[in-house]
C-alpha cells in the first residue's frame, strides 16, 4: 500500500464509518475494513474498478462524485476521504462542500504543485511540469485545478473550513505541516494530506 | 399449453395467506425446484426469483418445456451461481402456470378453472408465499436473494418484509415502482390477449392474443442496437421482397416464432395476473412515499446491477434503489454493466455481469464463513 494511504489510515480511527470517494480498486477501503474494522463504502466512476471492488467484497457504487454525492445524508459518515482527485473535478469547491456535509470530518489529499521540482521544471524548461505524481501532458491531463499546499490552506482559511491536521509526504517520508514550516513544506512536499471539517 | 405438470415438486401451504386484495387463500400449492445441496448449517441457500415468464426450472433442461432453464448461463455447476457450492431454490410465483396456485387451476368451489375469477395477486403476495417454502426447508437466513426484472422486484420486497432473512440481496435490472411506460407496455399485452375471441371461450385458448403480447414484450427485452446488429433489414429465405404481408424480414419471422413458441408453455390468464402484479408494484408507496424506509431495518449487503442498453428498467430506475439504500446507510454496491443485449442481458451470456455476480457471492460467502470462525 502506498505511503499516502498509510497517512490516511492513521488519521482514521477504528470502527468508524468511512466513505472513500474515487476509491479506485479499493486498496485503501480493504485495508481499513480488515485492519481497522471500519465500515467502508466507496464511490468510483470507472466500471472496471467498481467491478474489482465488488469482487473484493467492497460495497462500491459506480458514479461520478460531482453528481452522486448529493444522495448521501448529512453527517452520514465519520470520515469522507478524497485521495488526489480534488484537482480533477470541474467544480472542486462544490465537491468539497458535499464532502464536508456528508462527513463529520473530511480527509483530502492533494498533489502539491508548489513542489520544487515542478517549480524548476516550469522555470527552466518552460514547459508544463511532468513528475511522478503528475505524469500527464498538458493536453491529456485530467487535472483541471492544480493547487499548492499553500493554496489549499488559504482556501480553507477563506471559507472558514477548520484544518484539524495537515501532513505532508516527501519521498515516502511523512511529516506534519505547521504554520512555522509552511513555506518550507510547500516547496519540499510532493503531497499534502488534510483533515478538515 | 402443456398441462403435464403432475411430476412437479410442490409444497402444499396449509396456513392461510391474506392477499393484498383482501381475500385469504389456504391449502394452496407452491411448485418449486432446488439445485445443489444444502450444507449442514444451512448457510449456503440462495433464493432465486423468476421474472414474468420464468418458472422454477432455473437451470438444466426444463422437464415440461424440454428447453434450457431461464438462468442456465448464471446457475449451474461451476457457473456464477455455482450449484457445487450453493443450494439454489426457486419457486413458481403465485398466479403462475407451472404448478403453483394460479388461474389455470380448478376452483374447488365451482369445479371449474379459475380464469379471471382468480384473485388479483401482488408481488408482496408472491414473496409471502415463498417465505413459507423457506420456512419449510428450515432455512433461517439465506445467503442471498437474487433475481432480475420482476425477480428483482421480489428481491426488494423480500428484504423489506423480512429484513433479517438474507445476508445479501441482488436486485438486477429492476425498479422499485413500475413506471408508466412499463404499465403501458403490460396493458398492451393484456389487451392483445383480451382482444382474442378465444379468450372468453372456455374450450379454447387465446393463442393469437398471447403470441402478440409476447411479440410486443419481446421487443422491449432487446435493445435497438442489438436488434439492428442481429437482424438489420435481412430478408427471410434470402429472397427479395414478396409484396405481401408474409414475414419478409428476418425480424418478423423471429418474433412470430417467439410468439408461437410462448403459447405452448404459458397460460394467457397467468400473463394477465402476473403483469398486473408488476404494475401494482410500488415499494415507495408501501412505505409512505419514502423508499428508504423499505430498507431501514435491513442489514443485508446489496449488489444492484443494471445494464447500459436496458430501456425497460433503465439504469436511472435501478439507481433510485441505490439512492434510497444510501439514504438509510445500507450496505450497497452498484454497477452498470455495458451490454448491447438490452433488458434480456441478465439472462444471457454477458461475461462482465456473470463475473460480478460470481465474485460478489463468493466474497459474501467467504465473509460469513470468516465471521463464523471468529
Amino acid at each position: 500500500m502506498k505511503k499516502e494511504f498509510k497517512v490516511i489510515s492513521q488519521i482514521i480511527q477504528n470502527n468508524k464509518r468511512v466513505l472513500d470517494v474515487g476509491c479506485g480498486d479499493g486498496t485503501l477501503m480493504e485495508y481499513l475494513k480488515i485492519n481497522q474494522k471500519n465500515d467502508v463504502r466507496g464511490l468510483e466512476p470507472k466500471k472496471d474498478l467498481v467491478q474489482k471492488c465488488i469482487s473484493r467484497g467492497l460495497s462500491v457504487i459506480e458514479g461520478d462524485a460531482e453528481k452522486e454525492l448529493i444522495q448521501f445524508p448529512d453527517k452520514s459518515f465519520d470520515y469522507a476521504v478524497l485521495s488526489q482527485t480534488l484537482q480533477a473535478f470541474r467544480y472542486p469547491e462544490n465537491v468539497l462542500n458535499q464532502l464536508l456535509r456528508i462527513g463529520k470530518q473530511t480527509i483530502v489529499s492533494i498533489p502539491n504543485f508548489g513542489y520544487w521540482k515542478i517549480r524548476l521544471h516550469l522555470l527552466f524548461k518552460g514547459t508544463m511540469p511532468i513528475t511522478k505524481n503528475i505524469p500527464y501532458d498538458w493536453y491529456n491531463t485530467p487535472n483541471l485545478h492544480m493547487c499548492t499546499i499553500q493554496d489549499f490552506v488559504n482556501f480553507c482559511n477563506s471559507k472558514n473550513i477548520k484544518i484539524d491536521k495537515s501532513m505532508c509526504l516527501t519521498n515516502e517520508k511523512i511529516s506534519e505541516i505547521t504554520s512555522s514550516n509552511m513555506n518550507y513544506k510547500n516547496i519540499f512536499s510532493q503531497l499534502g494530506v488534510f483533515l478538515i471539517k | 399449453m402443456n398441462s403435464d405438470t403432475k411430476s412437479i415438486k410442490k409444497l402444499i401451504i396449509k396456513q392461510p395467506l391474506e392477499l393484498d386484495c383482501g381475500k385469504t387463500i389456504k391449502d394452496f400449492s407452491l411448485a418449486y425446484e432446488t439445485f445443489g445441496n444444502l450444507n449442514k448449517d444451512k448457510s449456503n441457500a440462495i433464493l432465486a426469483f423468476h421474472a414474468l415468464t420464468g418458472d422454477q426450472f432455473v437451470t438444466n433442461i426444463n422437464p415440461i418445456t424440454k428447453r434450457e432453464g431461464w438462468w442456465t448461463f448464471a446457475v449451474g455447476a461451476g457457473k456464477a451461481i455455482d450449484t457445487n457450492k450453493y443450494f439454489v431454490i426457486c419457486a413458481n410465483v403465485l398466479g403462475g402456470c407451472m404448478g403453483t396456485f394460479g388461474p389455470k387451476e380448478i376452483d374447488p368451489e365451482t369445479n371449474k378453472i379459475f380464469g379471471t375469477t382468480f384473485p388479483v395477486i401482488t408481488i408482496k403476495d408472491m414473496v409471502k408465499a415463498q417465505k413459507f417454502l423457506i420456512d419449510h426447508l428450515g432455512i433461517k437466513k439465506l445467503l442471498a436473494v437474487a433475481g432480475g426484472s420482476m425477480g428483482g422486484m421480489q428481491v426488494l420486497q423480500f428484504v423489506s418484509l423480512y429484513p433479517e432473512m438474507a445476508y445479501s440481496a441482488i436486485p438486477i435490472a429492476c425498479s422499485a415502482s413500475h413506471s408508466a411506460q412499463n404499465i403501458a407496455l403490460n396493458e398492451l399485452g393484456r389487451q392483445a390477449i383480451m382482444a382474442d375471441p378465444n379468450w372468453k371461450n372456455k374450450n379454447s385458448t387465446p393463442d393469437k392474443g398471447l403470441a402478440v403480447a409476447r411479440m410486443a414484450a419481446h421487443i422491449t427485452y432487446l435493445s435497438k442496437q442489438g436488434l439492428q446488429e442481429k437482424f438489420g433489414r435481412k430478408l427471410q429465405d434470402k429472397g427479395s421482397l414478396k409484396f405481401s404481408f408474409d414475414a419478409d424480414f428476418e425480424i418478423e419471422s423471429y418474433l412470430r416464432y417467439q410468439g408461437s413458441a410462448f403459447v405452448d408453455r404459458f397460460d394467457a390468464n397467468s400473463y394477465l395476473y402476473i403483469t398486473r402484479a408488476m404494475d401494482y408494484f410500488d415499494l415507495e408507496k408501501q412505505f409512505d412515499g419514502n423508499l428508504s424506509n423499505a430498507f431501514k431495518n435491513t442489514n443485508s449487503k446489496f449488489c444492484v446491477i443494471s445494464f447500459s442498453s436496458d430501456w425497460l428498467y433503465p439504469t436511472n430506475e435501478n439507481k433510485e434503489i441505490v439512492i434510497a439504500l444510501n439514504a438509510c446507510g445500507a450496505n450497497v454496491g452498484f454497477v452498470e454493466i455495458n451490454s448491447d443485449k438490452g433488458h434480456d442481458s441478465f439472462l444471457l451470456n454477458v461475461p462482465e455481469f456473470l463475473k460480478t455476480l460470481s465474485e460478489f457471492l463468493n466474497s459474501t460467502y467467504d465473509e460469513i464463513n470468516n465471521e463464523k470462525r471468529i
